[in-house]
Order: C-alpha cells, then structure tokens, then sequence
C-alpha cells in the first residue's frame, strides 16, 4: 500500500504506481454511472490549501473528495502578506485544531508539502499538489493513467512506451513529475527544450535530451507539450516567443510527423499558439480533455488509497 | 493448521446445481435474472450458478461482479484494501432480479454493503441472496434465499470455500485456527 502522504513521484514503487492506476480504472466506472456518489471517506475532513492560482487541479481535488463523500474545505491563500515560513506553519496548525485528515497543498516554494509533513504541525495526510518547480504527483499520475489506457488497453506499466516531453522543463513540476513516475514504469523518456530551459543537472535524469524536436517525432507514442510559463520567467529565456513557436511549438506540419496511434496531451491550461497551434489541441489525436477527466479519477484514487484506511499506525490484522 | 474438508468437488457440483434449479423455481423463469458475485469468490460462484441454470433452463443467464469494498463499514478499522473489479452486465440492473452471490455468510455485513452498492447503480425489482456456506453467528437481519450448505461453527472457526479457478481445486473447508478466523 502507500506511505502516508503524496508528495514526491520518486516516493512511488512500480507497485504502489500500479496500484493506484489500478484503483483509478475501478473508480472510473463509478464516474460512468449516474450516481457518482461513493459513501468511502464519510466523516473525514479534506482540505484543500492553495497558496497558488490553481483551477483544475483545485477543482479536481474538490470533485474527487466530494465523490467520495468527504467534507471540503477550499482555502485560498494568495495575496496573505506573512512570510511563507509562518503563514504556512499557522496556517497548518489551524487545520490540525480543526481535525483535517488530509491537507492538499499548492505552494509556490518548492518542497512546501514537505516541510508541512514532516514538521509535525499536524497529523493528516499532506498531498502534493504542486510545489514551485518541484513535483506534482498526482498530474504525473493522471498522465501515466492517460498513456495506459491509449497505448497498453489500460493495463500493466508503461515498459517501452515512448513519451516525448517537450517545453520549459526547468519550470515544469510536471516534467520533474512525470520522468520520475514514467521512469519507474518503464516507460522511455525523451525530454525536447531549448538548453536555457533545462535544468542544471538534467544529465543525470533518467532520461535522454534532445534540443531538436523535428528528430524525435516519428518515433514518439505520445507527445506531452509543457506549458511556456511565463510566470515564472524573471530573465530572458528565448529570443521571442515566435522563434519558441517556430522551434520548440506543436503545429499542423510537426504533428503530420508523428506515427498515427500517437497522441498529443497538455497538462494545460494551454498557450493556443505558443506551444501549441489551435488546430493540434482541437486535433482527434490531443487527449487534453480526457486528461482532465482522468484526472478526478486519479485523485480519488489517491485519496481513498490515503484516507480510505485505518490511520498507518492503527492496527492492519484481518 | 488443523482443516477439516467439509464438501468436496463433487458435492459442491451437486450443491450448486441444487441451488441453480431452486433460483429458477423462486423466480419463475430466468428471463430477468442477473447474477452478481462479490468478488473474489462470489464472482467463480456466481459464473457456477449461471452455467448450471443456463443448462438447464436453455436461456443464457447473465453474471458480474460487484464489489462492495468503498461501501463497506469497517474500511476505518482496517489497512486500506485494493479494490476488485466491478462488472454490471449490458442491460443492468433496472427492474430485474438480482441475486447476490457470495462465497460464506457470515455476520451479514458484507451483504449490508452489497445492498448498498445495488442502491447506487440502480433499482432491481427484487433483491436475493445465494450462498455456498451460511456459517451463522449474523450481526444484521439479513438472511440467504439459496444455501449450498448451512455450517454450524463458532466464531474462532474459519471457512474457506476453494475454487478451481483462485484455489487449483473446489472444496469447502473449516479451519479451527482462531488467528484465521474472518
């Protein structure tokens, strides 16, 4: 089974990864049906704790506590003018005092969810729900859910599928994410970016770099365009935003390159014509919405296999 | 671990096909049967079950799987479990008779849960309960409609139903080994 939190992709074992793909595609059934309301996590608190502009991530989390019939809490802390250090440990024992069994945090500061699991300023389960340009599990998660599902019928790890990553990757949790998570797959990573927008260190990812995209199409099973986040860009990353387009951006004549099963995801939300031109993310082939619903599945998966449970120090005898 | 083989293959064989003839007779015909086995047993015994009335009757009769784990009431008092499968047959279950079927009936709340699984996928027209062993000591109000076999036992006492398809072979055993008591 799982530790007691979520917070890092490297946590996961290929079993636990596996488990919780397997507990999505039950749950997916119940998202089929007409009443989506599962009795499971009755009486237990989930708090959602944003300190970063978030929608579907927040959205998503809510819909799968509430699926599962937990009680939610959304706090959204932006704008709060106390230093991160405090805010985030008065804020935590707030939440202890008001009897959270989970904390699902967002924060800009990169290993945030750690420090609050770890600091012991409550007893809940934290989940990672993106931390700076750290990690955020649950998207690898729903990506990896996505890929099984279009390139091994749902079943079983990745082994051998090839994912190509392409974009601003050293701003990209979900980059960070999803090598460690597709890695312990087995799946066959390639990330695609200019040299100013990877990492330090990539090197040592377990995974192969490329600065020339044309090249690694023909052979991807799936293509996972990274959104250009201008957010978090203080210097200049590229020369212009047409010449990242031109390099870097999936259109009509770069998706024409890609084998006919393979699909194109988005962890969204999408800059329509900067890394992606609007008739690839309207295409057949872009899975960017089923994402999004996998997603919920996902999420409750996570939830239920986390809280679903005896607390991990109770007793497990049958 | 003393066990003591209570049915073997063969009387388990007769003992299905009895109950098979009994859910055909209660129901008046087959044609809007479904059979639903709580897995993992439930499921082989539910697949026995309609294999033998489909014999009989003609009629293919269809049978799923429905499991009851994010219903059950003691989710909180043990380690998180893995969910089964859940496989409602094309056609589900409005206004048909579901007959639940599982392996050993013993307090009775797994089959709570099952009801109230049934309650959110749809509404059956009658709701009944088939089961290879009832061991007694029930904490519901919660009886079966088709026994294979009623077993006397106490509560430190456990029950394994086998099946070929998980166990390599049918059999139905009691084990007097309170730590594997269920």
């Amino acid at each position: 089974m799982l530790g007691k939190h979520l917070l890092s992709a490297a946590d996961l074992t290929r079993d636990q990864a596996l488990l919780i793909l397997d507990t999505t595609s039950e749950l997916a059934a119940v998202t089929d049906r007409s009443v989506k309301k599962l009795p499971t996590l009755r009486g237990r608190t989930v708090v959602n704790l944003f300190f970063e502009d978030s929608t579907r991530t927040r959205l998503s989390f809510e819909l799968a506590a509430k699926r599962l019939s937990a009680d939610v809490i959304t706090f959204s802390a932006k704008g709060s003018s106390v230093s991160k250090g405090e805010s985030l440990k008065d804020t935590a024992l707030t939440l202890e005092a008001m009897g959270a069994d989970a904390v699902i945090i967002r924060h800009g500061a990169s290993g945030a969810p750690e420090r609050l699991a770890t600091a012991g300023w409550i007893d809940g389960a934290v989940l990672n729900a993106g931390d700076g340009t750290h990690e955020h599990p649950t998207q690898a998660l729903l990506d990896a859910y996505t890929l099984r599902r279009h390139t091994r019928d749902g079943q079983g790890d990745l082994s051998g599928v090839r994912v190509v990553i392409v974009g601003d990757v050293l701003h990209s949790r979900v980059a960070r994410s999803n090598v460690l998570l597709l890695q312990t797959l087995g799946a066959d990573v390639t990330l695609v970016a200019p040299p100013t927008l990877l990492p330090v260190g990539v090197e040592n990812w377990p995974c192969k770099v490329s600065y020339h995209l044309d090249d690694v199409l023909p052979d991807a099973d799936a293509v996972m365009m990274l959104r250009v986040q201008a957010e978090r860009m203080a210097g200049a990353y590229f020369p212009s935003t047409l010449e990242y387009s031109r390099m870097y951006g999936l259109d009509a004549r770069r998706m024409a390159l890609m084998s006919p099963d393979a699909i194109v995801m988005h962890p969204g939300p999408m800059n329509r014509g900067l890394e992606i031109s609007a008739d690839v993310a309207d295409a057949d082939r872009a899975v960017v919405v089923e994402q999004v619903a996998n997603g919920v599945n996902v999420r409750m998966a996570c939830l239920y296999l986390l809280l679903g449970g005896a607390s991990s120090e109770g007793d497990g005898s049958q | 671990m003393p066990a003591r083989e209570v049915l073997d293959a063969s009387d388990m064989r007769r003992a299905i096909r009895r109950m098979a003839h009994e859910i055909i007779e209660k129901s008046r015909g087959v044609d809007d049967l479904v059979l639903l086995g709580i897995p993992t047993r439930g499921v082989w015994l539910a697949q026995r079950i309609a294999h033998d009335i489909t014999e009989i009757e003609g009629h293919a009769v269809p049978s799923g799987a429905l499991d009851v784990t994010l219903y059950r009431d003691d989710l909180r008092l043990r380690q998180v479990r893995a969910l089964e499968p859940t496989n409602i047959p094309t056609g589900g279950i409005d206004g048909r008779t579901v007959v639940l079927v599982d392996d050993v009936l013993y307090s009775g709340r797994t089959i709570r849960s099952a009801l109230d699984a049934l309650n959110d996928i749809g509404r059956p027209a009658a709701v009944r309960l088939a089961v290879m062993v009832d061991r007694g000591h029930r904490e519901l109000p919660i009886r079966p409609d088709f026994v294979g076999k009623n077993l006397p036992t106490a509560t430190d006492e456990a029950v394994r139903v086998r099946f070929v398809e998980s166990d390599g072979d049918d059999a139905v055993l009691i084990e007097s080994d309170a730590e594997h008591a269920r």
